[in-house]
């Protein structure tokens, strides 16, 4: 077993892992963040998306060794205790998603393309979004979900 | 499996050396994992070689470049000046996978997972980069075009990986560029894939390198269309001869996404395509 020193959305966590652990199946398996979801397991669905030092990938891809010394980022540290992230809102508020599992790569890739790059154009958006596939509700409330919030933060800033 | 993390590329040759089993060297790890995860490959020993020194710069070498082994393609995207010398290079390495994926995804990944289609390497190939390669032998300073060798086979021996990859000097009044057919806009693999590098004289072609990806078991260098276009000013009897040239290199597979004769064809339009653009950026560099 490895032994794996790495921050969590800000917090500081140590696991054990087997070298052919994927940071995904630590994640969820011993850490309790099951927020992140495995779709395919071969990085082609985007259901897995965190960051790692703030760069966006899919933790089915990346083994739970490899974020030794990292800082990862996943959805449940989007939302601040019960006050959601305005991506989460916004999603809401444009039903831009139906069963939910491709919801929280989307939004930990949407919040990465923000920080990026905030005035996006919709084929930005729609290229960012590409590894993240949805099987249910399409993709149109999604990008007026992400356009909309690109503009509500411009506003505010 | 045993995972190693060594942190010089001696360490990494030496534990190569002494490994029992299959090994493989980990990088970006979106081939390696992948197969990994499908039971294609079950590695006993897995060395990654990101906490060696200097695996994730990309720095000047002379005129050109060195690309550590590990930059990822979002680097090379976001990198102030390679691109800009470059955009062939840099395009072709943009094109692989998703977001995700380019957050992991390494030039010297896309070269040794030795697959025919890798839109990297034929932009690679045009651009006359090479590699150094260290193993239990020493090290050698290898063309890219001489690394894959078959589907998914590469000429790098048992114990031997790729330590840095050189980009020659850009120089004055050249350009580069590489484009792909795909029947989808993203996320997918190349069904033809073309190379184009070269340098203006005044409006005169002084020197080309065009490069072929998906129609033959390997990548490859297509000497007979670089000539085509060598002495021209790119007139429409250039262009006719590049694309005669570039399809009649190609011995490609019929599979789902593209017949043989799909590709042949596809190829010499692409040649055609990517020559024009890149002595567009040839002439806005001279």
């Amino acid at each position: 077993m490895i032994h794996v020193n790495t921050k969590i959305n800000g917090d500081d966590v140590e696991f054990l892992c087997d070298p052919r652990e994927t940071l995904l199946d630590a994640l969820r398996d011993k850490l309790g963040l099951t927020g992140s979801k495995e779709g395919c397991g071969t990085g082609d669905c985007g259901a897995c998306s965190v960051t790692m030092d703030g760069r966006l990938v899919c933790s089915c891809l990346v083994l739970g060794a490899e974020a030794d010394g990292k800082e990862i980022g996943t959805v449940e540290g989007m939302a601040e205790g019960e006050n959601l992230h305005i991506l989460q809102e916004k999603f809401i508020e444009h039903a831009a998603l139906q069963c939910g599992i491709c919801t929280p790569g989307i939004l930990v890739a949407t919040k990465s393309l923000l920080e990026k790059h905030p005035e996006p154009t919709e084929t930005q958006v729609r290229y960012w979004l590409a590894g993240n596939l949805c099987r249910c509700t399409g993709y149109d409330k999604i990008i007026r979900a992400v356009m909309e919030t690109a503009a509500d933060l411009r506003k505010a800033s | 499996m045993q995972y190693h993390t060594p942190s010089s590329f001696d360490d990494a040759v030496a534990l190569a050396k002494d490994a029992q089993g299959v090994t493989r060297f980990l990088a970006g790890g979106t081939d390696v994992l992948v197969q990994l995860r499908a039971d294609i490959v079950t590695p006993d020993v897995l060395i990654d070689i990101k906490k060696i020194a200097g695996v994730s710069d990309i720095t000047r070498e002379g005129e050109g470049w060195r690309i550590g082994v590990a930059v990822t393609g979002a680097e090379m995207s976001e990198h102030d000046t390679l691109g800009k010398e470059w955009p062939g290079l840099v395009e072709a390495m943009d094109l692989i996978g998703s977001t995700q994926v380019q957050g992991r995804a390494t030039l010297t990944g896309n070269l040794c997972n030795g697959s025919p289609a890798a839109d990297s390497v034929p932009a690679m190939v045009a651009a006359g980069v090479t590699v150094s390669v260290t193993g239990p032998n020493g090290e050698r300073k290898v063309a890219v075009e001489d690394i894959p060798t078959a589907p998914g086979k590469t000429s790098l021996e048992a114990g031997e990986l790729v330590t840095a990859v050189h980009v020659p000097a850009r120089g004055k009044s050249g350009g580069d560029a590489y484009l792909r057919f795909i029947p989808r806009t993203e996320m997918d693999i190349a069904v033809v894939g073309c190379g184009v590098n070269l340098r203006l004289d005044g409006k005169k072609i002084v020197e080309a390198r065009v490069s072929l990806g998906a129609v033959a078991p390997t990548v490859l260098l297509v000497e007979e269309a670089a000539n085509a276009i060598i002495g021209t000013e790119l007139d429409d009897a250039a262009l006719d001869a590049l694309a005669e040239a570039a399809s009649a290199a190609c011995n490609p597979i019929d599979d789902k996404r593209g017949t043989i004769k799909f590709r042949t064809h596809v190829a010499g339009v692409l040649a055609k395509r990517a020559a024009k653009i890149a002595y567009q950026r040839a002439e806005a560099a001279s």
